[in-house]
């Protein structure tokens, strides 16, 4: 769903499957203090869950 | 305005519904949370016929494929919230609005029940989970707890032998309900240690978990786990429709031709109290709903 939405707005993104690296698994609990997908970093603002409405803010879209 | 049709809910029986909705050119709209409901959680899928093997994520996607063939009305990350007949008209209310139909198919399934253990809200996604396809990966080489000894306990672990450490699966009535092939493939592992009579009480940790306390008679002892994963059973989401006639499971009571006791309103799959709560049934239910839905229509 959040892959959808970006994709859908042309937003630029490097998708992470937490689930085959655990390192990048053991990166998110860390950032996000939880262990629910997705996360989303934005240059370190960490989105937790698909908040479609946190995301356009973030990055100052309408 | 006025549909033909809605359906709630896009996971077998939904989906499903959709595809003979599309085919017969019906007018009709899918509102659901998600797509493919439990099956997104389920992880091998060995007993649908055409895939001798197929993971449930996978059958969610070619499922969605199939529905996508056709321009069909499919909202998603909807929830709704009540459904009600007034009249000649079935008023639908969602958490992102209100829809009017002729007729509607209720197939909305089961979401996980919950232990209610001490901690357990607490540790909701730090540590306590109740998607085992979802979440398992996380819990690379880490001791964790299964709850559950039915095949829905055993697929979770089944999963963890390749991921985690130690796995310790408790049930809580005296026998494991599983059936005995996977049992055989947890035991086969030597990585899992089985409790029956046993009953989780409290789950503890700081901002993560960090064991659970087990009640097994007079005796409480200490698990240290970092994971524990909740299968123990699922409820039918069948609040949202008040006046439609549910058994003591409150799963919907639906006759052959999947109707309830009000008319224009259908259920289909594992929201009714039809056996077998298997993915290929509720296909099977989906569609013969939306063919009774397209008969009722048809004659009035």
């Amino acid at each position: 769903m959040a892959k959808n939405f970006l994709t859908e707005n042309k937003i630029p993104f490097e998708n992470i499957d937490v689930g085959k690296d655990r390192e990048a698994a053991r990166s998110m609990i860390q950032k996000s203090g939880q262990m629910g997908v997705p996360v989303i970093d934005i240059e370190g603002k960490i989105i937790i869950g698909f908040n479609k409405f946190a995301i356009m803010e973030e990055l100052g879209l309408k | 305005m006025m549909y033909d049709l809605i359906i709630m809910g896009a996971g077998p029986a939904g989906i499903t519904a959709g595809v003979y909705g599309a085919r017969k050119r019906m007018n009709f709209l899918i509102i659901s949370k998600d797509v493919g409901g439990q099956t997104s959680w389920v992880g091998d899928v060995e007993n649908y016929i055409g895939y001798q093997f197929i993971s449930g994520p996978d059958l969610v996607t070619k499922f969605r494929e199939h529905l996508e063939k056709f321009n069909v009305g499919l909202k998603v990350e909807e929830e709704v919230k009540l459904v009600r007949r007034e009249s000649d008209t079935i008023h639908i209310t969602s958490d992102k609005g209100k829809y009017e139909a002729r007729t509607v198919i209720i197939a909305s399934g089961r979401k996980p029940r919950m232990l209610g253990a001490e901690g357990e809200m607490k540790y909701m996604n730090r540590g306590v989970t109740y998607c085992a396809t979802c979440d398992a990966p996380l819990f690379a080489d880490m001791d964790v707890a299964v709850v559950g000894g039915g095949n829905a306990g055993l697929d979770a672990t089944l999963q963890l032998i390749n991921i985690a450490n130690k796995i310790f699966v408790i049930e809580f009535t005296s026998t494991f309900k599983a059936d005995p092939i996977m049992m055989e493939r947890a035991r086969a592992s030597g990585k899992v240690t089985f409790y029956t009579q046993s009953k989780v009480e409290t789950i503890y940790g700081d901002t993560f978990v960090k064991g659970i306390k087990v009640r097994h008679g007079d005796e409480l002892f200490d698990l240290p786990v970092q994971g524990v994963f909740v299968e123990i059973g699922s409820t039918p989401v069948s609040h949202i429709a008040p006046d439609v006639k549910k058994n003591k499971f409150n799963e919907i009571i639906v006759d052959p031709k999947c109707r309830t006791n009000i008319e224009g309103i259908f259920a289909a799959g594992d929201v009714t109290d039809v056996p077998a709560k298997q993915i290929i049934v509720a296909c099977g239910e989906g569609c013969k709903a939306l063919l009774a839905a397209f008969e009722y229509l048809n004659t009035r």
